[in-house]
């Protein structure tokens, strides 16, 4: 006995079979189990109140997420697009120039020969008949006895046209094109399209505020639930830091818990989060291009990245839980001695 | 090495009242302090035994408190094995806390573990391996009388069984300072000489303890060097 309990030197670890206790050694040697609570927070901190309230912050998460990856889909796509296109309007297509132009060369026909020699321009092409009769379907309908057959009204010829890295100056292509053939008219989109990419970027800066606000939520939420813990073990963990436990010890205790807690919720919530994207995804699909392909053979399309950023939630709310739980316990503790 | 030069305590006057240790003046509120103890001097070399001694609210459970490091002096310099509490870091204690061994008066159990986990707590916190604290958490709580008792928890046990459970934690990391607040309170005579035994045992193998009681016929049974308080005051560090 003395040899066990004499100061600061070693005892043997071997029992000995005539010292008291050592025969129940044997079942003794795993006593300690693998979570061993000596703080009791398994009662201190709720599991199911932190994970379903993290579910909840990690599912508004996942639907912020999906409207950032998607705003900035569309603006991406849509600056692209009001960049690399525009459109020609040629009022009187058919007319034929004046008398001194090649074999009976139309307005048309002159636009597209100009438009296909300035630089910067990849491609113009005249919309047919039939092409123009489809867009305006829509607006005054289709077949033989609706669209264009009815109208008198006079239509113009619209060129399509892509731009290439490096277009050409708007202002004076117009100007030329006009010259040459009068009441030439070019819309470059560029108006709209921008103000609908601003819009979308606005929208994009709304969901990253949605995120930053859902996270600021979930870590006040672990926050409330570890003071909650240490306001209800008090008493442990004043024992435990008296018994000459660290600051860093007792938080990790906390740490382990909080984030293992808030790792369940952000895995709940991102997957009670997937079937819904992947319902708006299918019903958002035919304003995407190739969308509408892949939601009618039943693959709703995802942004790539968001299959990126549904499996970091719950990463992220562990990270969350972690750093959270370590403040909260390290500046309680800090009024301890 | 325990040394006290002009070490004075102070509590805020309401966490004073809080803790018990200053009487409620009559519902008074005043924001001051309170002072506790007041210019303690004394030296205890490494290896020496001592009673604390003194009536009830003399500055006891205080001193131990300064000793065990729940609080720092507010006054005077204060050292402890060693190192000057004054100034030490507060990241460098909880290394001093594991060689300091205490048992408190209402036992500060961990009523969710078991008697063994309980007294395995100080070793564990250290980092000492599951095999090699099992034979001394064993042996110890054989000692004390509790080895068909290790699966129970506190409420399950009675109060000298308890007290017991102290004891052992207390002890079992082999402390280089022992402190106890009434150790003996809740045990029969046998088992208060069996405690007293250990102790000078202890002491005999060069901890240093210190041991606050009100018990006279114990510090009359085992003569020693005693430390007598009075309102704060340190009256003598003379033998008893």
């Amino acid at each position: 006995m003395a040899q066990a309990i004499a100061p600061n030197k070693p005892s043997p670890n071997k029992p000995s079979p005539n010292k008291p206790g050592a025969n129940k050694l044997r079942r003794r040697k795993n006593l300690r189990p693998a979570g061993f609570d000596e703080l009791g927070l398994r009662r201190a901190l709720d599991d199911r109140m932190l994970p379903a309230l993290v579910a909840a912050m990690a599912f508004l998460a996942a639907l912020g997420l999906a409207g950032f990856f998607v705003a900035a889909s569309l603006a991406r796509h849509w600056q692209d697009g009001a960049a690399s296109t525009l459109t020609v309007q040629v009022p009187d297509p058919g007319l034929a120039m004046e008398p001194g132009s090649a074999r009976g060369e139309t307005r048309r026909d002159r636009v597209v020969a100009m438009l296909a020699r300035t630089p910067g321009v990849v491609s113009a092409r005249a919309l047919s008949d039939d092409e123009l009769n489809e867009l305006l379907a829509p607006w005054i309908g289709a077949g033989p006895n609706n669209g264009l057959e009815r109208l008198t009204l006079p239509l113009p010829g619209v060129v399509q046209v892509r731009l290439g890295a490096t277009p050409p100056k708007l202002d004076e292509l117009e100007r030329q094109l006009a010259a040459a053939v009068p009441r030439t008219l070019v819309e470059s989109h560029q108006v709209w399209i921008g103000r609908l990419a601003t819009l979308a970027r606005s929208l994009q800066a709304c969901a990253g505020g949605v995120l930053v606000v859902v996270a600021g939520v979930a870590a006040a939420v672990v926050a409330a639930a570890t003071r909650a813990g240490l306001v209800q073990r008090r008493q442990a963990i004043e024992i435990v830091h008296g018994l000459g436990a660290t600051d860093g010890y007792i938080a990790g205790r906390f740490t382990r818990r909080t984030t293992r807690l808030a790792a369940i919720g952000g895995l709940l919530g991102a997957t009670a989060a997937l079937p819904v994207l992947l319902g708006l995804a299918q019903l958002g699909a035919p304003f995407v291009s190739g969308g509408a392909e892949a939601a009618s053979a039943g693959f709703p399309q995802l942004p790539a990245l968001l299959w990126f950023g549904l499996p970091a939630l719950p990463v992220a709310a562990g990270a969350i839980g972690f750093v959270t739980a370590q403040a909260t316990v390290r500046s309680w503790l800090r009024r301890l001695p | 090495m325990i040394r006290f030069e002009g070490v004075g305590l102070s509590y805020p006057r309401s966490a004073a009242m809080q803790a018990g240790t200053v009487p409620d003046e009559a519902g008074r509120r005043r924001s001051d302090t309170r002072e506790i103890l007041r210019n303690l001097n004394f030296f205890l070399p490494d290896g020496e035994f001592r009673w604390l001694l003194g009536p009830s609210g003399a500055g006891k459970t205080s001193v131990l408190r300064l000793l065990y490091l729940a609080v720092r002096p507010t006054a005077g310099r204060l050292t402890i094995l060693g190192a000057d509490i004054s100034t030490l870091n507060r990241t460098a204690l909880p290394r001093l806390r594991r060689r300091i061994g205490v048992v408190f008066q209402d036992f500060r159990l961990l009523g969710h573990l078991s008697a063994f986990d309980n007294v395995a707590l100080p070793l564990r916190l250290a980092g000492r391996p599951e095999g090699a604290l099992t034979v001394d958490v064993m042996e110890l709580l054989a000692w004390v009388g509790l080895d068909g008792r290790t699966d129970a928890r506190p409420h399950e046990l009675s109060g000298g069984e308890q007290q017991r459970v102290a004891i052992a934690r207390a002890v079992v990391a082999r402390p280089a300072l022992l402190l106890a607040d009434e150790p003996t309170g809740n045990l029969d005579d046998g088992q208060a000489e069996r405690l007293m035994r250990l102790l000078k045992e202890l002491n005999r193998l060069g901890t240093t303890v210190v041991i606050a009681t009100h018990n006279d016929a114990l510090v009359a049974r085992h003569p020693a060097p005693a430390l007598r308080l009075d309102q704060g005051r340190l009256l003598s560090a003379r033998r008893n």
